[in-house]
């Protein structure tokens, strides 16, 4: 019998029972549905997180204290106390590859106005933290290295911040008090947007580090050290002279393990990569059991379709149909229902990724090979579970098909 | 000689109980021949016809139909000298349902391999004008009257040009003036060359076939030529005078 021929005869029989057909096709279309949806969040969360590294600067080298466990075992950031402000002044001084180098002495503290109060992280940074970043101004000044010197009382407030707690007035030369410390306001980084899973990117107070150390924290330690190296090709020689550095100003004995971890953006990239791909992965294969499942649904129904039909089946039989052409019959008619199932499932996937990024804001990033990869599974499925009816079907006697009642 | 048989046995087993429904059969039928094959219920007439219809497999014995040893085939050879050479008129008319008359009919030609669907269709259409089905041809089997089902079926075994015509009681569930009818059709295929086996309860219906063979518990008991077979057109006639 000709395809075509296999195929409307195959739709004839899927559109005569159209609810159970429909609710046939509801396991793949959900198992289809889930494995795009998943891999599209899963690849979402991918594609958020490399935009927010790549937003971190290029040329970036960031160094965090506490050892490079190479056996996996990692302190948290910060766990140990290594890096100092001389860290990074000896970094600028001394590695001909580094451009420039800032500490990074974090605190939280409530920071009060004339007209409001706010709960913000205090970043204290040298002036060339802006650089690094690649950060702007949207007015006022950035405080300079003699203000690093003096610890001078200035801030430079994020967006969201002078929003807290000045409202539409411009904040520059106003007085605020971090912590009870009195700062002067001196600059408005420009707003860089919301960003990762709701953290707000301009809900921040720059100041100088030294004034952060000794008037806020009163930590003799910074929690981390960003560099910008000359030249993105340069980058494993800058990270050996940074390496090399750091190792003699901490006086690490030769065989010793580093006391900090060097990271430049494109390892950050490939772990960030690395660790969504498994959480992407894991998720599909959820999904795949669903696409499984409704394969087992399609298999129960083209059980009983073969059952009902065994007299037609014997019909056929006498007026000449072979096994092979039996065989065929139910076969392209479970492929076709899973196909079509599989088909409606790429539509609600599309659209669902759609209402989940327009609606709740979900970041989800449609893989289009999993789209071919979940039409294939899905005739797969058709093939794979139509397989035993079909067989039973055309391994009918005649003669008893034709007597079935 | 289209069918011939020698020695044919047929031996039906289920757990520890065999049926013979047939015991040694001898029989051969030539191109052109009208045969009606009568006996009482359970005498093996329709396992007879399944076997010559290769449906089924003798248990022993031979059977050749043309020039094929059918004893020896495999279910796919079987399925294909069905498709070609017989053509299976049933008493339960075993059309496909809710599939129209023309989709019945063109069934046959879609299992032989190659024929483009436009010729299919043709063909289709030139077998139900043959048995008087020209319009109708969209309608479906349970808008049909059993007469018309019937013709459909015909038509069905007859659109591969098969070269022998088996019919099990085709008449068995039609009243007797369309059974009359069904008969003038055999006897006007008959006249055109085409060999007719029928099954029947029926001496009336058996008197419009050339050869009468009787069965009785598997057996032949007689086989007779029929010298001055009715004509069914006539009788036809006649039953409309007698409305009139
Ligand atoms: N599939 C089967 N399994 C077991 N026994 C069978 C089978 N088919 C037929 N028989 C037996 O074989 C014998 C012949 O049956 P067959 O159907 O050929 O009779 P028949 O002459 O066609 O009868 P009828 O006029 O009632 O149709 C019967 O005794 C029947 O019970
Ligand atoms: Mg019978």
């Amino acid at each position: 019998m000709r395809v075509t021929r296999l195929l409307a005869t195959a739709m004839k029989s899927i559109l005569r029972n159209r609810m159970r057909s429909l609710l046939t096709m509801l396991g793949i279309i959900i198992g289809v549905a889930s494995v795009i949806d998943m891999v599209a969040v899963g690849k979402g969360a991918q594609v958020q997180i490399e935009d927010q590294i790549s937003a971190m600067g290029s040329n970036m080298v960031m160094i965090w204290p506490g050892a490079a466990s190479s056996r996996g075992r990692q302190m948290g950031a910060g766990s140990r106390q290594t890096l100092k402000l001389d860290d990074a002044e000896k970094l600028q001084r001394e590695c001909p590859l580094v451009t420039a180098a800032s500490a990074i002495s974090r605190t939280s503290g409530q920071v009060i106005s004339s007209s409001g109060n706010w709960q913000t992280t205090v970043y204290g940074v040298s002036p060339s933290y802006l650089t690094i970043r690649e950060w702007e101004l949207q007015s006022g000044v950035s405080f300079t290295e003699r203000d690093i010197r003096a610890s001078a009382k200035k801030a430079i407030l994020g967006k969201a911040v002078s929003e807290e707690l000045f409202g539409d007035q411009d904040p520059i030369g106003a007085k605020i008090r971090i912590r009870n410390v009195p700062f002067t306001v001196i600059g408005l980084l420009k707003s860089k947007g919301n960003s990762s899973a709701g953290q707000n990117q301009d809900d921040i107070i720059l100041a100088p580090v030294t004034t952060v150390m000794n008037r806020l924290s009163g930590s003799r330690w910074v929690n981390q050290i960003v560099v910008s190296v000359t030249d993105m090709n340069l980058m494993d020689e800058a990270q050996n002279q940074i390496e090399s550095v750091l190792r003699q100003s901490h006086r690490i004995p030769l065989h010793e393990e580093n006391d900090f971890r060097i990271m430049n953006q494109t390892e950050m990239m490939d772990r960030a990569t690395q660790m969504t791909g498994v959480m992407t992965l894991l998720l599909g294969a959820i999904a795949g059991v669903s696409l499984v499942v409704g394969g087992i649904g399609i298999m129960n129904i083209m059980l009983v379709s073969v059952t009902e039909r065994t007299r037609e089946i014997g019909i056929r039989m006498a007026i000449g149909a072979r096994g092979s052409d039996i065989l065929m019959q139910f076969l392209v008619e479970s492929v076709v229902l899973s196909v079509m199932g599989g088909v409606i499932g790429i539509a609600v996937a599309w659209s669902l990724a759609w209402a989940a990024d327009s609606f709740l804001g979900l970041r989800t990033e449609i893989v289009p090979s999993t789209i071919a990869l979940a039409f294939i599974f899905s005739a797969a499925v058709g093939v794979f579970f139509g397989f035993y009816p079909a067989r039973k079907a055309s391994m009918l006697d005649p003669i008893d098909a034709l007597r079935y009642e | 000689m289209i069918v011939g048989i020698k020695n044919l046995t047929k031996t039906y087993t289920m757990g520890d109980v065999s049926v013979k429904a047939l015991r040694g059969i001898n029989l051969s039928v030539d191109e052109g021949e009208f045969v009606a094959i009568m006996g009482a219920s359970g005498s093996g007439k329709s396992t007879l016809m399944n076997i010559i219809g290769c449906l089924d497999r003798p248990t022993g014995g031979t059977y050749t139909l043309l020039s094929h040893n059918a004893g020896i085939l495999n279910r796919k050879e079987l399925a294909s000298i069905r498709n070609s050479h017989i053509g299976f008129v049933f008493q339960s008319f075993n059309l496909i349902p809710r599939t129209t008359a023309l989709e019945n009919v063109e069934l046959p030609v879609h299992y032989r391999h190659g024929i483009p669907s436009v010729k299919a269709r043709k063909l289709a259409r030139e077998s139900l004008e043959r048995v008087g089905l020209g319009e109708r041809i969209h309608h479906v089997p349970n808008q049909l009257s059993g007469g018309q089902q019937q013709r459909v079926a015909i038509a069905r075994a007859l659109v591969n040009d098969p070269a022998i015509l088996l019919a099990d009681e085709p008449t068995g569930a039609l009243d007797s003036h369309t059974s009359v009818e069904v008969m003038a059709l055999f006897q006007e295929l008959n006249a055109q060359g085409k060999t007719v086996i029928v099954v029947t309860h029926e001496p009336d219906i058996a008197r419009y076939t050339k050869r009468i063979i009787r069965m009785r518990d598997g057996t032949i008991i007689s086989d007779q030529k029929v010298d001055t077979p009715r004509s069914a057109l006539k009788d036809l006639a006649v039953l409309k005078q007698e409305i009139i």
